[in-house]
């Protein structure tokens, strides 16, 4: 990987980290933003002339919400690549294994079956969502291990896929059952489904960020042996790899990341399958480039649809699963069709 | 609204009220700008929400909210609304979504108070951080969810008095609506329909407790007995024709077209007892969707549609 390209990831995440304070459905001066963000320096006291409820803004909505789509953002396109890498399959994305079927069906259970609220609902959903969504992803992927590792000797990377496309049907019809017994929570479920990163104040990035930098460490410490994997797994063997033993840690760390994810923003798809494939056409075929880089264009990317969502319909919001693809998908074939055929 | 299955994207701009000519439970009598009727003393508290004084900058997110504003005298007060608020016809132009609200913009409206049905985006949470009050008046399930939301936005807004006057007139009109139905031995009974794929209402949701006041019978009750999914069961065909409904009220006019005309085209339907004997009633589908002042407009459809049916 050429530095040039590492320089660039971060360069992307700073501009859209920036876009993502300075810009939003209400308009504050750029400086004023900054001199609030200074402000939340302990010590610092400047006068950035907004009234407190424009400094809430920005410090309450705005600087929450970037570093929650930069966090989600990030760890769908590792994750993404990671799988991609594992099993060799430009197709295969985050949510493969069951992280989606698993946290939809389990949040559609809490939405659809709580007691009915009679009167004042409390705001809010119940602090269960969160929970139910990564309980459900998690042990979604432990249910396909399981009846992967029970599909025979043949211990293929196949196997697994086609049990989580067995473990993701059957949930799948699980939680449609459920919507279309209890059609009353079908807008509830289906906004959550559509993936949001809006927050307000830090109780979101707190619930992902220790599971980010558990996967975060775990993926890139392990990135070389993707390459490893890539050439096969006799070879692999042969270099002095466990090739199974690697390739459930790399897809475990993915998956715990993924869950994390979902279990605060839903299902946004897309970027966990794209962006690792632009960085790819971009920066090289080598996972030690393609993870890192992903994480850092993953996370920029995502914090740039969320300030097209929260903007571009204002004074409504768009849910950010319709902005990635809208942006993303033209610019990923302006990439394919510049990029030199490149084999995956 | 939320608890609704059809999705009321398609909002007309001037609702006409089907069933009635005068506007009911004093909908749209509102006071003059600037006059507040009432000496409400502030800080007044409605469980998680305090005002320190009268607000005059509401944001109304929810049409049912919006309506019940109004009509309390409340209506100078609203300063911006959602794109579904579309009556009384004097409501401010909305913009605003309730359904995908947007925190920053509402903020943009400084807004002292902010009504919504329901918390999507996690609203409640955005907006408590920008210290803005945020009232959820979540949908009713049963009238007397109705009348305490009457009262709890009065109080808020500076018109208790008012508010108790319409809550109270609004119990009274239904009373005397129901009272005049004609006794009969054997129970009438209806389908209502929310959208054309047959998904329905049964009698432990808001609106099936009203036909339950008059009288009526709901065919769709043995598909969700004891409301255990909510009450909004979608029905299958064959246990509609078998339960031969002696009405079909239709609440999918404006979203779907749907019409006495249409129902009758349906292959099969021609013979229901609904069908040969007149007897599908065409609603207006926000007042079918909202539980506000105008739910005596539905009652007194309701009781309309079941009075000419001879006892």
């Amino acid at each position: 990987m050429r530095p040039g390209w590492l320089v660039a990831g971060f360069a992307a995440v700073l501009v859209a980290a920036v876009a993502g304070l300075a810009f939003g459905p209400v308009s504050l001066p750029p400086l004023s933003v900054a001199a609030e963000l200074l402000n939340l320096v302990p010590g610092a006291e400047i006068d950035s002339g907004l009234t407190a409820r424009e400094a809430a803004i920005v410090t309450e909505l705005r600087l929450p919400r970037v570093v929650l789509g930069l966090l989600v953002g990030g760890m769908l396109a590792l994750a993404g690549g990671c799988y991609q890498g594992v099993f060799r399959n430009p197709l295969a994305d985050p949510h493969l294994l069951g992280v989606a079927a698993g946290a939809g069906l389990a949040v559609t259970a809490v939405i659809a079956l709580r007691p009915a609220t009679t009167g004042d609902a409390t705001a809010g959903l119940p602090v269960t969502v969160p929970l139910a969504a990564f309980v459900g992803a998690v042990g979604a992927v432990l249910l396909t291990y399981l009846l992967g590792v029970a599909g025979g000797r043949d211990r293929s990377p196949a196997t697994l896929i086609l049990a989580g496309v067995a473990v993701s049907a059957f949930l799948a019809a699980g939680q449609t059952y459920l919507l279309q017994q209890n059609a009353d929570s079908i807008r509830e479920v289906y906004s959550w489904l559509l993936g949001r990163v809006a927050t307000a104040g830090w109780h979101d990035v707190l619930i992902v960020l220790p599971y980010a930098a558990v996967t975060a460490a775990i993926v890139l410490l392990h990135r070389r042996e993707l390459d490893v994997l890539s050439v096969g797994d006799e070879e692999a063997a042969s270099l002095g790899l466990h090739p199974q033993r690697s390739r459930y840690l790399l897809l475990a760390a993915a998956s715990l990341g993924t869950a994390a994810a979902v279990s605060v923003s839903g299902l946004i798809g897309f970027v966990g399958i794209i962006v690792p494939h632009a960085v790819r056409l971009l920066a090289g075929t080598s996972y030690r480039a393609i993870l890192p880089l992903s994480m850092l264009f993953g996370g920029a990317f995502l914090a740039l649809t969320d300030l097209a969502a929260r903007t571009v319909a204002a004074p409504a919001e768009i849910p950010i699963g319709v902005v990635t693809a809208f942006f993303g998908a033209p610019f990923f074939v302006l990439v394919l069709r510049r990029a030199k055929r490149v084999s995956v | 609204m939320s608890r609704r299955t059809r999705m009321l994207a398609t909002a007309f701009a001037a609702a006409v009220a089907v069933a009635l000519g005068a506007c009911a439970g004093g909908s749209g009598d509102d006071e003059p700008a600037g006059q507040p009727s009432e000496n409400a003393t502030y800080p007044v508290t409605v469980g998680t929400v305090t005002l320190d004084q009268r607000p005059e900058k509401i944001v109304a997110l929810s049409p049912s909210a919006t309506e019940i504003l109004f009509a309390i005298g409340a209506g100078s007060q609203v300063t911006a609304v959602d794109d579904n608020s579309n009556y009384p016809p004097d409501v401010p132009k909305g913009e605003l979504s309730g359904f995908n609200p947007n925190a920053e913009a509402i903020a943009a409206e400084a807004p002292d108070l902010v009504v919504i049905s329901n918390d999507t985006n996690k609203i409640v949470e955005q907006l408590t951080r920008l210290q803005i009050p945020v009232y959820v008046a979540s949908a009713a399930t049963t009238l007397d969810d109705t009348y305490r939301q009457i009262r709890e936005l009065g109080t808020l807004t500076g018109h208790p008095d008012a508010a108790d006057d319409l809550a109270t007139r609004v119990a009274d009109d239904i009373a005397k609506l129901v009272k005049d139905v004609p006794q009969r031995s054997e129970k009438l009974t209806y389908y209502y329909e929310l959208d054309p794929t047959y998904y329905t209402v049964t009698s432990k949701t808001f609106i099936g407790s009203l036909f339950t006041l008059v009288g009526l019978e709901n065919v769709a009750d043995p598909a969700d007995p004891d409301g255990a999914n909510g009450g909004y069961p979608q029905l299958g065909l064959e246990a509609l024709f078998s339960a031969d409904p002696d009405f079909v009220f239709l609440a999918d006019v404006k979203c779907c077209q749907q019409s006495a005309e249409t129902v009758k085209a349906r292959p099969g339907w021609a013979d229901l007892t609904a069908v040969k004997n007149n007897q599908i009633v065409a609603l207006d589908d926000d007042i079918a969707s909202r539980w506000g002042p105008r739910v005596v407009d539905l009652v007194r459809a309701i009781v309309d549609a079941v009075s000419k049916v001879p006892a």
